[in-house]
């Protein structure tokens, strides 16, 4: 006897930890969980978390308990004679509302703190980021790096990135659960969100916001890397970019002396001409901002830059690996793909131009 | 007076005119109710099957059951549908039903108001499905978000149909709030003093104020949005000037205080099953009244929780935070007090118990990880995901669902006079309460993991096939509950109505008087001296009641029938609903000027009717 109560209450004692424990043991296999955070932004979020359902779980506890030994205790049978009549109780009616409100009071004083410790931009050494949402799919801006890119953010690990965020369209809600809690973007306004990668990988992010027909279409990766890693690609980005010399490159008008070298010169040359032609025949160019094209300086297009779009790992916002095939498929009926795209061929194209846009998109990296 | 020539001898049996007419011309409270419950109950199947084919959708990766557009017409129209069509109308059944019976009343106040009022209701209803035929079901959510709810975006009928048809409800709606805050503030029996009300018509009370108030904002955000639509307005369009945001404010402002509009009602049942059940009075009465208004008022400071992450700033961000966690402060004493109640008691577990206990262990799951998202950083992680998905339906299906449940067991006999099967009642608690789990808690998991809401899909590589699978299946069984439910209807519509006036030896008015009722409810009110006062002359009686007779009950008023309230009804509808065709027909005010002129002429008619 003397044991096992010694055993409940012991359970008991541990039982929110057990809570948390079963919480984490599931959350190792879900990309983007919220309970393994790996930015200092998330990781206030989730103390605080922690600390709610630490009481949450107690009260949890206690107040269901209560009640089922009260189902338990207190049966009668139609025939039993009338129960007590009590009527209430003043010093129970303050005990428990005095109670909760303490308890209450333990949540609240670290949330107010981490209210203002979240609702600003960060200061100090920082890459910034201008992220606009758009029906479906999403901008990344560095202006201090002159890179412009689409669904894949960029960072580097252990420097806080700053996030000043707004939209083309309509309201969507940038979160990236592991780095930090999401935030909405809104027309005619920016919002700030920041955070700092703590480990280099690859992480899940999607719009949190109903937004459309594709919103469930609306992912994102942030790929957080070393900082030469990240140095490295911001300046393969920059060549072309939209904010660099409005994206004018100088023309390679070079002759490879090697036989071999000419060749593939002369291959490549050939495909980046006709791929041009069509980019511009088949109206990519009303959409996309492209080096070489007459729309290589202009960002304020419903579509994303596609200078570099042979170097992302995914197209169609995260939903698609970036394979020959996948694009091939993409270009035939981009409606069959993701119902209600925006992207509208003028025309279906040949899949002899399918091939030479392939080509070509791939060649962009 | 008249009381003086009430004929007391009793009834001959002439059988009441039940043919469909009556019905459409009914003013009788009770038989509104009816019309109610039947009413919302079949938008309420409408919007479950709703529910059942998002889980279908949701049960594999990448699954393609229904397309994308469908799937957003059906969360629209499940929470729209849920809410507007299911859970309010319901709670409108026991309002009609039951305010005047325990208040001791004819009748509501304004008995052709109340009949308007329910033609409105259905016609909007019927209205707002009616896009379903046409393809043109609403998209957009069901607290539609501008600016994706404007024209550029929402280009089509779909966001149409959502603001009218909720305009139209929300006639409804105003004129019922008026009239029974009128009846219970004007009818009560003599010696019912406002604290000495039953705790379902306090609760009730509470409610009609909150739809008072609550109710013109969401009006006026709705002709904002219409006039943005339709005439050329920017009140949510930032390219005109106008702002998005202020949509959210006025949304929220209106439904927040909608979410207690959703539960007080359950609240207010469950605060009646818990004493007949129990055997002993209601714990703190005093407390549980003045909660249950402490909670309303809060109500009206907390929106912007809705809001967290579009960014407020941290000084609006901490007061709402604060005013939210509050709000947990009266909801835990009302928990405390049913505990209090059921302590010390003699339990008899009948069905209605059944789901009142449900509907409280349920509730506090919900009112938990409501605390865990008042905290505006935490609230960044859940907010827009299936974790608060889990919460609200703890809160609105674990809390009213099964508060409305337990409502109608414990009435059911004293509106049919038939007792439904205890075993059937049962089976249909155990069914609910599992699917309902199965259904249900799985989503914090999914939702702490990263799955966001009002998703058609979700890639094979985030992994939450397992979870969404098992929900499924915990969302089948709760459509099985409801067909053991129908069942359990369907066979007591078979037997005799034989039930008597008290089978559960209650404590208010209802219970003096046979079951079903008759028109006039009372041929004499009985005297009330405390809040229970079933319970008073049961004791006086030595513990029994005599089975009240049916009375003739000739020369007692009653109000006549009246089918102007439904003429007046389908003028409402011919005014808003002309707004549809703005696009379609040049001239399309003539059906709107054509609709006021069908109001006008009904409510005409209706005030120079004879009342009696």
């Amino acid at each position: 006897m003397e044991t096992r109560s010694g055993t409940i209450r012991r359970m008991a004692r541990y039982f929110p930890a057990i809570c948390l424990l079963v919480l984490l043991g599931c959350a190792k296999d879900y990309p983007q969980t919220t309970l393994l955070p790996r930015g200092d932004f998330a990781r206030l979020v989730d103390s605080l978390f922690r600390t709610t359902v630490f009481w949450a779980t107690i009260v949890f506890v206690l107040v269901e308990g209560a009640l089922v030994y009260a189902i338990l205790k207190f049966r009668g049978r139609p025939d039993d004679p009338e129960p007590r009549q009590t009527h209430g109780s003043t010093a129970l009616e303050i005990g428990w509302t005095i109670v909760p409100a303490l308890i209450l009071a333990i949540i609240a004083v670290p949330t107010v703190k981490t209210i203002f410790k979240t609702s600003d931009y960060a200061t100090g050494d920082v890459v910034t980021v201008e992220v606009l949402g758009h029906q479906w799919w999403w901008e990344f801006r560095y202006p201090g790096l002159g890179v412009v890119t689409a669904n894949e953010l960029h960072v580097p690990v252990g420097k806080t990135v700053n996030l000043r965020m707004t939209t083309a369209d309509v309201i969507h809600s940038f979160w990236v659960p592991q780095f930090a809690g999401k935030r909405d973007v809104m027309p005619g306004r920016h919002n700030p969100l920041w955070f700092k990668a703590e480990v280099t990988g690859v992480f899940s992010g999607q719009c949190a916001e109903f937004c459309g027909i594709q919103h469930a279409r609306m992912g994102f990766r942030v790929i957080s890397q070393s900082p030469e890693e990240f140095q490295a690609w911001a300046d393969s980005q920059k060549v072309g970019s939209p904010l660099v010399n409005k994206g004018v490159v100088p023309v390679d008008s070079t002759v490879p002396a090697d036989t071999a070298a000419r060749a593939a010169k002369v291959g490549r040359d050939s495909l980046m001409k006709a791929g041009l032609a069509l980019f511009n025949a088949g109206g990519c160019i009303g959409c996309h901002s492209m080096v070489g094209t007459a729309m290589a300086g202009t960002t304020a297009l419903r579509g994303p830059n596609l200078t570099h779009v042979g170097s992302r790992t995914t197209i169609v916002a995260g939903m698609l690996e970036n394979t020959e095939d996948n694009i091939r498929k993409w270009l035939s009926n981009p409606d069959s793909v993701k119902k209600g795209t925006l992207m509208v061929l003028p025309r279906k194209l040949t899949d002899a131009e399918i091939a030479t846009l392939v080509a070509y998109l791939r060649a962009h990296k | 007076m008249a009381t003086s020539v009430i004929d007391r001898s009793p009834a001959t049996h002439a059988p009441e005119n039940t043919g469909i007419w009556s019905w459409i011309t009914t003013v009788d409270h009770k038989r509104i109710g009816i019309l109610y419950g039947a009413t919302a109950f079949l938008f309420f199947l409408i919007g479950g099957l709703e529910a059942l084919f998002m889980r279908i959708q949701l049960m594999k990766p990448d699954n393609t059951f229904v397309s994308a557009a469908t799937f957003n017409s059906l969360f629209t129209m499940h929470g729209t549908t849920m809410i507007f069509l299911g859970v309010m109308p319901l709670s409108a059944m026991f309002f009609n039903y039951f305010i005047p019976l325990q208040i001791g009343a004819r009748d509501v106040a304004f008995p052709r108001l109340n009949a308007f009022s329910y033609w409105v209701f259905l016609l909007g209803g019927l209205f707002i499905n009616f896009s379903w035929l046409i393809n043109a079901a609403p998209n957009a959510g069901w607290f539609g978000y501008a600016n994706l709810t404007e024209r550029t975006y929402s280009p089509g009928l779909n966001t149409d149909f959502w603001v009218l048809g909720l305009q139209i409800l929300g006639i409804a709606s105003m004129a019922a709030a008026i009239n029974f805050f009128v009846t219970i503030v004007n009818l009560r029996a003599p010696g019912m003093k406002m604290l000495r009300m039953p705790m379902f018509v306090w609760m009730s009370f509470i409610t009609q104020i909150l739809l008072l108030l609550a109710f013109p904002v969401i009006t006026i955000a709705l002709v904002f949005l219409m006039m943005d639509r339709h005439f050329g307005t920017h009140f949510f369009i930032p390219e005109g000037g106008g702002d998005p945001i202020l949509w959210q404010h006025l949304f929220w402002i209106f439904g927040h205080p909608e979410v207690y509009i959703l539960i007080l009602p359950a609240f207010g049942i469950v605060s009646e099953v818990l004493p007949v059940f129990s055997r002993k009075p209601l714990f703190g009465y005093t407390a549980m009244v003045f909660s249950g208004a402490f909670i309303a008022f809060l109500g009206f400071g907390v929106w912007s929780h809705h809001m967290f992450a579009t960014g407020m700033g941290p000084f609006a961000d901490s007061f709402f935070a604060l005013s939210t966690m509050l709000i947990a402060v009266p909801t835990g004493v009302k928990i405390f007090n049913w505990i209090g109640t059921l302590w010390g008691g003699s339990l008899q577990m009948k069905t209605p118990l059944y789901f009142a206990l449900g509907m409280i262990a349920m509730f506090i799951i919900g009112g938990l990880s409501g605390v865990m998202h008042s905290s505006p950083p935490a609230d960044l992680q859940q907010t827009d995901t299936y974790f608060v998905v889990a919460h609200f339906h703890y809160v609105l299906f674990g809390g009213s669902i099964f508060g409305l449940t337990a409502g109608a067991y414990y009435w059911f006999p004293k509106m049919f006079g038939r007792m439904l099967s205890e075993k059937i009642g049962k089976l249909h608690f155990w069914l609910m309460f599992i699917g309902f789990n199965v259904t249900f808690f799985p989503m914090h998991f999914l939702g702490l993991n990263g799955m966001p809401r009002r998703v058609y899909t979700y890639p094979a590589g985030l992994n939450f096939e397992f979870w969404n699978r098992i929900q499924t299946y915990g969302s089948l069984l709760l459509g099985v509950s409801f067909l053991v439910f129908i069942y359990n209807l369907w066979q007591a519509s078979r037997k005799p109505a034989d039930a008597p006036a008290d089978p559960w030896k209650g404590a208010t008015l209802e219970w003096l008087i046979p079951s079903p009722p008759q028109e006039f409810n009372f041929a004499d009110v009985p005297p009330v001296n405390s809040s229970m006062p079933a319970w008073d002359l049961r004791r006086a009686g030595g513990g029994q009641l005599p089975e009240p007779p049916r009375v003739s009950g000739a020369g007692i008023h009653m109000p006549r029938p009246s089918y102007w309230p439904v003429v007046a009804a389908f003028g409402v509808l011919g005014v808003i609903g002309s707004v549809l065709f703005t696009e379609a027909f040049p001239h399309w005010y003539f059906i709107t000027l054509g609709g006021a002129a069908v109001l006008f002429y009904g409510v005409y008619r209706w005030a120079f009717e004879p009342a009696f």
